[in-house]
């Protein structure tokens, strides 16, 4: 029974997360002259063992959310609830048990490890920052291990960064992460910058270590073939609020708001004649700054369903059954 | 591609030799001109520490009959205008060089690192108030503080160390902190924030190491830098005071003094400087390339 209760609790509840940038003007006294909304109003709740992914276009604030669950960026409002305890006022020193158990595994492999490190420091270092193994033998050896885990050979351990392939580094980010044996990984686009035919193995890993390890993933990308194949459920997200979730099947067969139809239609199919006859969904135009986002709906400008009523009213995140949530009027 | 396949073999199994003997047998190897400048740097420190040894006479030894004799058996670099042995002096003046430019240069690198990382790592309103201080103070030029600082002190090698050090110092943290600022951005650094690491951590294990190149320059520049400048402060009196010989004291001084008739008196303190300075430089080159892991196995 207790069991069953510690399973089902979420491991992560985000409520109306706000992440807001003040934009500075003057030199020595600075003030306060306008904010960037970089997230604005986002709300989740991911269950352990669950894949979230999140997505949107560049500068939709899907980084941004990741980043402030880790508490890398101060809270402007709303709530983070890490495995039931509120850390969204959590200072320094209250954080650092917080991040053994919450990792990130960042987009660029090449520039996120210290080139004066060798691997083994890499990895052993979360160790020593925690205190978690008190000797350099013992954190060698379970470098190697993890090293072992995430499909490199252990005695990589003495080398340095450069001489591996963007595909072996990134397992290294990885196997960096995991070397506190965190519940929730917050992966912030961990394929983009890898060749196509290194992301299949990478995203494989993910899953592969998933299931080994009862790993909670926040899935940052803005690939949706990538989104699709690792998440359970998918948000997406535009100007810094989610406009729709659901989970994957759903959000893939039935897409809801214009904007996720819109970006699966620029999905190309790889068959001329299904990609010619199928309908599109045209968005034109650029996103709207995040320092003045549009009145009423912030979609409405690049709409092709928008009516007076998007001008004007925003959009809630309308519950339409099957945990699919979309925020349109007209959905 | 297989992801597991071995990368290059850049690095060879460890070998069984010390990390020391390493770097002497690369250096050697991969940086010739470098080796040079170890050998030229180790034979002035050779000097520098047993000049009382090797010197065949005292430093302030007079002899009249002897004065301004050219290069010979019993004096090999002549001697000046008192008949004082020029090899002895020349060897005392690199202890004293040693001493100076070492004492001082060490402290103006501290000092650069310290003012460096800290104002560069933190930045905002701190860094903008010590780096107007530093403006302020770089566009004193430092034979005015020297002057200053000796009419107060009185002269001595204390304080020009002292002075010569807190003024390349200063000047120098500009470098540094924005080697700091560079790599603060990188992403390794935000990892091992969101990892928990403490500050210290972050600038012993992260920053400093990837700016060490800037800091080995600027610490044998410096060098080189503060034995010249020391030689211009003797000329006009503010460095250590006669009859001390230091090579800057000995070419402006005497050697200027006697250039048409005694051309030895200059040339001697004048091409040991040139040496030194120069075998410190490209040591210090072929010093930032050896240690970058990333240089490993290139030329």
């Amino acid at each position: 029974m207790l069991d069953a209760n510690v399973a089902d609790a979420p491991l992560l509840v985000v409520e109306d997360l706000k992440v807001h940038f003040p934009v500075m003007a003057g030199t020595l006294f600075q003030k306060q002259v306008a904010s960037v909304k970089a997230v604005d109003g986002v709300s989740f709740t991911l269950k352990r063992g669950e894949t979230l992914g999140l997505v949107g276009e560049s500068g939709c604030g899907k980084s941004t959310t990741g980043l402030a669950i880790l508490r890398m960026l101060d809270i402007t409002g709303g709530r983070v609830v890490f495995d039931g305890q509120d850390i969204t006022r959590h200072d320094r020193a209250a954080m650092r048990p917080i991040r053994k158990r919450m990792q990130m595994v960042y987009q660029d492999p090449f520039g996120s490890l210290n080139p004066r490190m060798k691997v083994v420091d890499l990895i052993a270092e979360p160790m020593i920052v925690h205190d978690i193994l008190p000797n350099s033998a013992a954190r060698s050896d379970r470098a190697r291990e993890l090293l072992a885990l995430v499909g490199l050979r252990p005695d990589m351990a003495d080398r340095y960064i450069h001489e591996f392939s963007g595909g072996q580094r990134q397992r290294i980010g990885v196997a960096r992460a995991l070397a506190m044996s965190p519940e929730l990984l917050i992966c912030d686009e961990p394929v983009s910058a890898l060749d196509v035919s290194i992301q299949a193995q990478i995203v494989n890993l993910f899953q592969d270590l998933q299931q080994s390890l009862g790993l909670t993933y926040v899935f940052v990308a803005h690939d949706l073939a990538v989104v699709r194949h690792i998440s359970d459920r998918i948000a997406v997200m535009y100007l810094g609020r989610i406009v729709e979730i659901a989970d994957r099947e759903t959000l893939y067969k039935r897409p809801q708001h214009p904007y996720t139809q819109a970006l699966l239609a620029a999905v190309p199919i790889p068959d001329p004649e299904i990609e010619a006859n199928r309908p599109q969904v045209a968005v034109t135009g650029e996103v709207p700054s995040a320092l003045r986002p549009p009145p009423g709906c912030r979609f409405h400008t690049r709409c092709p369903r928008a009516t007076d009523v998007c001008r004007v009213d925003e959009p809630a995140l309308r519950d339409l059954g099957g945990g699919q949530m979309v925020s349109c009027h007209h959905a | 591609m297989s992801v597991t396949a071995a990368p290059a073999e850049t690095s060879a199994a460890p070998s069984p030799r010390g990390p020391m003997a390493n770097f002497f047998i690369r250096l050697v190897r991969d940086k010739p001109l470098g080796a040079i400048g170890a050998v030229i740097f180790l034979l002035f420190l050779i000097c520098g520490v047993f000049a009382d040894v090797l010197a065949p006479y005292g430093i302030n030894q007079i002899s009249p009959v002897n004065r301004l004799k050219p290069p010979s058996a019993r004096f090999w670099l002549g001697t000046d205008h008192l008949g004082r042995d020029m090899l002895s002096r020349i060897l005392y003046g690199a202890q004293l060089s040693v001493i100076i430019g070492f004492a001082a240069a060490t402290l103006a690198t501290i000092i650069s690192v310290v003012i460096g990382i800290v104002t560069g790592y933190l930045g905002g309103k701190v860094d903008l108030i010590v780096q107007r201080v530093v403006d302020a103070w770089m566009s004193f030029p430092e034979l005015i503080i020297l002057i200053v600082v000796v009419s107060v002190l009185g002269p001595g090698m204390i304080q020009v160390i002292f002075v010569l050090g807190l003024t390349f110092g200063i000047g120098g943290s500009r470098i540094i902190r924005g080697a700091v600022v560079s790599v603060r951005e990188q992403m390794y650094v935000h990892s091992a924030q969101s990892m928990g690491a403490s500050t210290p951590r972050i600038l012993l294990q992260h920053i400093l190491p990837n700016v060490l190149p800037p800091i080995i320059v600027l610490f044998t520049t410096r060098v080189g830098a503060v034995i010249l400048v020391e030689s211009g402060l003797s000329f006009l009196g503010f460095g250590v005071p006669p009859p001390a010989p230091t090579w800057g004291g000995m070419l402006s001084g005497t050697g200027r003094t006697y250039m048409y008739m005694a051309p030895w008196l200059a040339l001697a303190p004048g091409l040991c400087l040139t040496l030194v300075v120069y075998g410190i430089n490209v040591l210090g080159d072929a010093m930032r390339d050896l240690l970058d892991p990333r240089m490993r196995g290139s030329r």
